[in-house]
């Protein structure tokens, strides 16, 4: 239609150039022309948009409030609730920077999905309880005028943790903090498990633990998809490059005991178009590090942990990518619909998939198995010495099974205490991480992204309180251990 | 699409004038401000007028779910098994504070706009047998999985032609044991209606399901078979 009224305006004007008499300029045209002199002088000034040597459309823009580094869910999570918290519409420049716009080693797309309450810290309790009702209401948070609604494919069948005699004790407290803070989740008995799921395997096992509501399965790629839609309609800038560099100033500040302190401040991001040599410097105030398993590579980017050992200096991000395989197979006699997401105690878990008798599960390696996170090659053979082993002897239906494919992604494991980063570093002081969720970050991605947009904006955390998360804690040695970790 | 960096709009004049002006620069100011172009430079108000309505209607389904008295709700005590009707759009109060300590066994809540904080007040409800949601356009699978509290007294359960219900809610209904009549028959966004049907029926062994029957999908080839038959017959 623009361009059909366009044409029509293009035609009535030669006609009227035609017939029209020349008149002289009128003093109308006169003035169009001098506003148009004068925006051509503006864009060749410096810091104008206009560049005569060569085409920079593809650059990401010189200026940019918010640096967004990692474009999964994570960050896209920051960004929506950065432009949802702000307080004038447009109030804030936010830029999503991604090297990979394929996500085809992003680990939210290769992750199984799942969303559950029983976790032993009521903070990580609190933030699943979030973000399950954000994605329960997900057509009302992420609405998009004209767009088809967002499916996201929940399956609601909960979460059933097995444990042996020697963890049945600390299942029961955890249970408790569950209930407390709000979990819908029940004790059973391996008598009522064997009523309830009859092809389960009970032999050692002394107690489970079952989610009823809010825990389950969906599909990560339409949460992202729909996160992508609408953050760009809120006016979030994407850009694709990797960050190379940081610019930043420092400042020499007293502890009120006269220690000496080294604050450093980021300027610039330095972000390198793929496959070319040609970067952009982008200016901005904050820079939130959301790169998941290359988190620790953007940390020591700013300098962090560049300094003597021991001191908060030399205290690096401990955020590694870590490779964990995920199996798909074909079982025709296996768990029928009410089939939960398994866990066993010995680490193998597996939930069903559609309706076609598909499962996909895996187990996570012990510390001597870790596979070499070079690559996201798979191994079929830790399959078969390992992984179905542990699910035939739980699930003897699964003795006949038949693996219709496989794939591996990383966690973004955090080596200290396999929970996440939140919040500002406290030397870098204008970075905010949001990352080290170690095979939980998906789950927990709308609250964490609600608490850095909270921290960023007023300075500290108001829905959740997520202090026991804060870089800090790698200094002073407080470690806040989660024990419920598939 | 992959957008690398956003247009940048002009939010005064508009940049569809500046295209314009490059085509055909005295033609288009001559005419004047068009209703489009008057139109397109409000574009992004329009935007946020719409966002603002579609906002407001989801609001109009939240307060209602809220209100108790907004729920159509048709109710009856088992033994005279006597159905009370609402009147008009809803009840009074004084109706229900006289019958306030009789126990509720079924409840008819066809075509009603209960979303999942309205199930709160049916889910009080602890000796409900029998439960119709037919044709309710927000009840989705999220409130499937609330139903498990109503396990121990539910027999019947009516989920026909809800459009937001699909064999993933279907599958946590097998909290409920006491369940005997189960109706999912016409639901939209159910993938495969004959193969759910069969699997709820090996999930619910007590109950009978009321559902699309196993044959549908199969109706095709059984017409295909009858015309071989037809075509070559056996010779003697």
């Amino acid at each position: 239609m623009l361009r059909s009224a366009l044409w029509l305006g293009w035609g009535r004007g030669l006609l009227g150039l035609g017939l029209g008499t020349r008149r002289g300029v009128s003093t109308l045209e006169w003035d169009g022309k001098v506003s148009e002199i004068k925006k051509k002088i503006q864009s060749v000034i410096p810091g104008g948009a206009w560049n005569p040597l060569y085409d920079t459309s593809h650059l990401p823009p010189e200026h940019s409030d918010v640096v967004i580094v990692g474009g999964g869910v994570l960050g896209l999570s920051v960004a929506y609730w950065l432009k949802r918290l702000e307080k004038q519409r447009g109030a804030i420049k936010v830029l999503v920077v991604e090297r990979d716009h394929t996500y085809s080693q992003a680990s939210t797309v290769l992750s199984v999905g799942g969303i559950r309450q029983q976790f032993s810290l009521p903070e990580n309790i609190q933030l699943s309880l979030f973000s399950v009702e954000f994605l329960r209401n997900i057509n009302e948070y992420l609405a998009v005028v004209d767009d088809p609604p967002l499916d996201l494919q929940f399956n609601p069948s909960g979460y059933l943790f097995l444990a042996s005699e020697k963890g049945a004790a600390t299942m029961e407290n955890n249970v408790k903090v569950q209930r407390q803070e709000g979990a819908k989740v029940c004790l059973m008995s391996p008598e009522q498990l064997r009523n309830k799921f009859p092809w389960i395997n009970t032999e050692g096992v002394a107690l489970a633990s079952y989610g009823l509501e809010n825990e389950g399965w969906f599909d990560p790629w339409s949460l992202l998809q729909g996160l992508r839609r609408k953050v760009q309609s809120m006016g979030v800038l994407f850009c694709q490059g990797e960050v190379t560099r940081f610019v930043s100033s420092s400042d020499r500040m007293e502890t009120p005991s006269g220690e000496e302190v080294i604050l450093k401040k980021i300027h610039e991001v330095h972000v390198k178009v793929d496959h070319s040599q040609e970067y952009q410097p982008v200016e901005c105030a904050i820079v939130v590090n959301t790169a998941g398993a290359w988190s620790g590579q953007i940390a020591e980017l700013a300098g962090i942990g560049k300094g003597p050992p021991g001191t908060l200096q030399g205290t690096k991000l401990p955020v590694e990518p870590r490779k964990r395989y995920v199996y798909l197979w074909h079982c025709p006699q296996g768990p029928g619909l009410e089939a939960p997401l398994l866990a066993d105690p010995s680490g193998a878990y597996f939930r069903r998939d559609g309706l076609g008798n598909n499962y996909l599960g895996g187990c996570s390696p012990t510390a001597e198995e870790e596979p070499d996170p070079g690559n996201l090659e798979v191994d079929h053979d830790f399959f078969q010495d390992k992984v179905w082993p542990l699910l035939a002897q739980r699930v003897p239906a699964f003795e006949t099974l038949k693996v219709k494919s496989a794939w591996a992604g990383y966690y973004d494991y955090n080596t200290f205490d396999q929970n996440g980063v939140v919040g500002p570093h406290p030397l870098v002081v204008n970075m905010y991480f949001a990352t080290g969720f170690s095979g939980h970050g998906l789950q927990q991605a709308p609250a964490v992204g609600r608490a850095v947009a909270e921290m960023v904006l007023e300075g500290h955390f108001q829905t959740i309180d997520l202090s026991p998360f804060l870089f800090s804690r790698f200094y002073l040695g407080e470690k806040a251990q989660e024990h419920c970790i598939i | 699409s992959l957008r690398l960096a956003a247009p940048v709009w002009n939010w005064g004049t508009g940049s569809i004038r500046g295209l314009s002006r490059a085509v055909d620069p005295e033609g288009i100011q001559r005419k004047g401000r068009t209703l489009f172009q008057f139109l397109a430079d409000r574009f992004y108000d329009v935007a946020a007028v719409r966002e603002y309505l579609l906002r407001k209607q989801v609001l109009k389904v939240h307060q209602k779910n809220r209100s108790f008295t907004y729920i159509k709700e048709r109710y009856g005590p088992f033994q005279d098994k006597e159905w009370m009707r609402s009147s008009g759009r809803g009840l009074s109060f004084l109706e229900f504070w006289e019958f306030r300590a009789v126990p509720i066994e079924a409840v008819d809540a066809s075509g009603c706009a209960i979303n999942y904080q309205g199930l709160d007040h049916l889910l009080a409800l602890k000796e409900l047998q029998s439960l119709s949601l037919r044709c309710c356009p927000h009840v989705d699978d999220w409130c499937l999985s609330r139903l498990h509290q109503l396990a121990d007294s539910l027999q019947e359960l009516s989920l026909a032609g809800c459009p937001r219900i699909s064999e993933r809610g279907l599958a946590c209904l097998h909290h409920l044991w006491n369940l005997r009549r189960l109706d999912i028959s016409h639901l939209p966004a159910v993938s495969n209606p004959g193969l759910t049907q069969i699997l709820v029926e090996e999930m619910l062994p007590n109950c009978e399901v009321l559902g699309a029957g196993w044959a549908q999908g199969l109706k095709l080839g059984l017409e295909e078979q009858s015309q071989d038959t037809a075509s070559s017959p056996i010779p003697a």
